[in-house]
């Protein structure tokens, strides 16, 4: 295929270091994501479960499930397993939505089996995998929890009646900053690109929460954005990079430039920011632009070459994780946006302080300053995305 | 017929090797370049059109990053060449019994990922490490100066990946002197400079031109010292190629890049090998 060599060269711990979601643990171990590429591992062997009843593979992104170092294994997992007498194989490797997607989408093609009853896309890849028939409809009578999906999130344009998708996480997109660097914190785009930050300003590569932000900021609602409003947002960001302004459009890796000292301005992610904000005491921190921030969901999708019996265990472990008391356990863990109805009381019992996070558990006034990015034709997807790189020098 | 198979039996694997997994798909890539997408389809939706209009296309649009891809190449190959040279010689001639030390400690590189050392660089000329501070506390840098997410970082980040690729076909070439053929040329009165000038420089051509030619070549197609080192103005082609297949999914344009790409190194090098004249390369 016309694949470039090297990223078929690259290792699997390789693309980990690359893309890896950042984490408290990673942090922990002072290497940045780099601790991520040893985590690559699946588990559960399932020999310890109650009866033999078939088995789910599940790929999600690098540390995004509650990890106990010390047991090396996902405590809610286990008891899943424990549980249900599935074994959960593990996977951490859905490092990038388009990468993941180009690894797969050969053998989605041809309907071959692609290794995953359960994937973790973004919203706007979900809607893209749900519109070429890759996904199964859920039989809800296995997922009675269900229902405890959050209101705001039960009908997005993608999949009306969540038929298709479960969100795993919410995601915030807005500004994070060095505190020493950057003491009045960053509210608007203009204290952003303040003359201060000039060459250490970095965006994210995922084109809805960059040019999302700029958007909102030009007074523009994402769920009607045209494309000349989208394409001059576009040319913004394409100024600011030719004259220095930003020094990266990157994924997870902003946060290494961060507390490398290379950076202390971003459009970033609440969750990288917020386990930032609590390994560096303070040092960094994330707001919601005054204009309005970025909202957007990784969603569990089984795909269409799961097997039937897969296809059930699967429906199961997604029920497992919505419940409220299990979700809870996970987001103390992620600290991103949990989707599940009744976690914020069950998180009280755990950790009161993260109980009252607005970026565990957002308030109706924080969600109404978060949009949603209106979905995209396959036609404006291409033209885009492709607007969208060049401006970031590819 | 025995004598003629043996030979073709042997080479069987190479061949069958080759055919798998470079000629196929070389036929595939080429299929794909000259596609185009299907007006009103979803993505990954393409007719074959021969549309021999999209090598065009893609060059025009790209050529600044293939025009910085070969600059790069070239600076990071001559910089890569002036400093194997001198440790190439040392090893050869003057490393006695710590030759093979010193060897292995070229090749030690080679036992860590490409890209952890790659990303260590960016470790080491960050803000946090030794390099950027001391540059600054003897004033050769200004407190604004940043080194990572510059030019000057990828290209030192190719220089130094690629190095021992330079270094050890020069060592090979240079270890193969004739001392005598120096002490000739001493014997003639011929001083130092000129020893090097008619003497070892000429001897050690062909590992001057294998050296070149190793680090030129991946240097020119590198992605990851600019994706980790660099910063957007600083793309390479590789990068390109990379966005065009994973990012905007239009594989047509990413196989267009990788032919013109693959292309313009062979018609590099050929003109290379001519002008330098490598008899014992080929």
């Amino acid at each position: 295929m016309a694949n470039s060599p090297k990223s078929q060269a690259l290792s699997q711990e390789a693309r980990a270091i690359l893309n890896s979601k950042f984490s408290r643990r990673a942090l922990v171990a002072g290497a940045g994501a780099l601790g991520g590429a040893a985590l690559l591992t699946s588990c559960g062997s399932g020999d310890d479960a109650a009866s033999g009843s078939g088995s789910v593979r599940w790929g999600n992104w690098p540390l995004y499930l509650d990890y106990d170092d010390e047991s090396q294994l996902y405590p809610t997992l286990e008891a899943f397993m424990e549980s249900t007498g599935i074994t959960a194989e593990y996977f951490e490797d859905y490092n990038d939505n388009d990468e993941f997607f180009g690894k797969v989408q050969a053998q989605l093609k041809i309907k071959e089996d692609i290794g995953y009853d359960i994937v973790t896309p973004t919203d706007w890849m979900a809607a893209r995998w749900i519109r070429l028939g890759y996904t199964q409809q859920f039989d809800k009578s296995n997922i009675p929890n269900a229902g405890n999906l959050l209101e705001t999130l039960a009908s997005p344009s993608y999949d009306p009646n969540r038929e298709y998708t479960m969100t795993w996480q919410g995601i915030m997109g807005g500004f994070g900053w060095n505190a020493e660097k950057v003491p009045n914190g960053i509210r608007t785009l203009d204290e952003l690109f303040a003359p201060a930050n000039k060459g250490k300003i970095i965006v994210l590569t995922e084109m809805r929460d960059t040019i999302g932000v700029i958007l909102l900021s030009q007074g523009v609602d994402l769920q009607t954005v045209t494309e000349d409003q989208f394409m001059n947002a576009v040319d913004f960001m394409e100024g600011k990079i030719k004259d220095g302004w930003i020094r990266g459009v990157k994924g997870n890796e902003y946060a290494e430039d961060l507390t490398a000292g290379d950076a202390v301005a971003v459009i970033g992610w609440s969750g990288d920011m917020f386990i930032l904000k609590d390994e560096y005491d303070g040092k960094f921190d994330f707001a919601i632009p005054e204009s309005g921030g970025t909202i957007s969901g990784d969603n569990l999708v089984i795909p269409y070459t799961a097997s039937a019996e897969a296809k059930v265990n699967a429906e199961k472990l997604i029920n497992w994780y919505y419940d409220p008391a299990i979700a809870a356990e996970v987001a103390a863990y992620v600290n991103y946006v949990t989707p599940v109805k009744g976690a914020q009381a069950e998180m009280e019992k755990i950790d009161p302080d993260l109980a009252a996070s607005e970026f565990i558990f957002p308030s109706e006034k924080t969600l109404a300053n978060l949009s949603v990015f209106r979905s995209l034709t396959p036609a404006e997807e291409s033209t885009w995305t492709e607007a969208f790189q060049k401006a970031a020098g590819n | 017929m025995k004598k003629i198979s043996t030979p073709y039996l042997l080479l069987l694997p190479g061949f069958a090797f080759l055919f798998v997994f470079f000629i196929l798909p070389i036929i595939n890539l080429a299929q794909t370049s000259t596609q185009t997408r299907v007006v009103g389809g979803d993505v990954l939706e393409y007719e074959q059109t021969l549309r021999l209009a999209n090598y065009l296309d893609a060059f025009i649009e790209n050529r600044e990053q293939f025009t910085r891809s070969f600059i790069y190449a070239l600076i990071a190959t001559v910089l890569a060449l002036l400093i194997s040279y001198p440790l190439a010689y040392a090893l050869a001639f003057k490393a006695g019994k710590y030759k093979n030390i010193l060897l292995v400690l070229v090749i030690a590189p080679f036992f860590t990922s490409f890209l952890l050392r790659t990303v260590a660089w960016k470790q080491i000329l960050g803000e946090e490490g030794f390099v950027v501070p001391s540059l600054r506390t003897f004033g050769i840098i200004s407190e604004n100066t940043t080194l990572t997410s510059t030019s000057f970082a990828v290209v030192m980040g190719m220089t130094y990946n690629f190095l021992p690729f330079m270094t050890l076909p020069l060592f090979a070439s240079i270890d193969r002197i004739d001392p005598r053929t120096l002490e000739a040329s001493e014997d003639l009165y011929a001083n130092g400079f000129t020893t090097f000038r008619r003497v070892t420089l000429p001897l050690s051509m062909p590992g001057v031109v294998a050296g070149t030619l190793l680090t030129f070549i991946p240097a020119a197609g590198d992605y990851v010292n600019a994706q980790i080192l660099g910063n957007p103005n600083t793309k390479m082609i590789g990068n390109v190629i990379e966005s065009r297949y994973f990012r905007i999914v239009d594989y047509p344009t990413a196989a267009a890049l990788s032919f013109t790409l693959m292309a313009a190194i062979l018609i590099l090098v050929t003109l290379y090998i001519r002008k330098a004249g490598t008899e014992e390369l080929v």
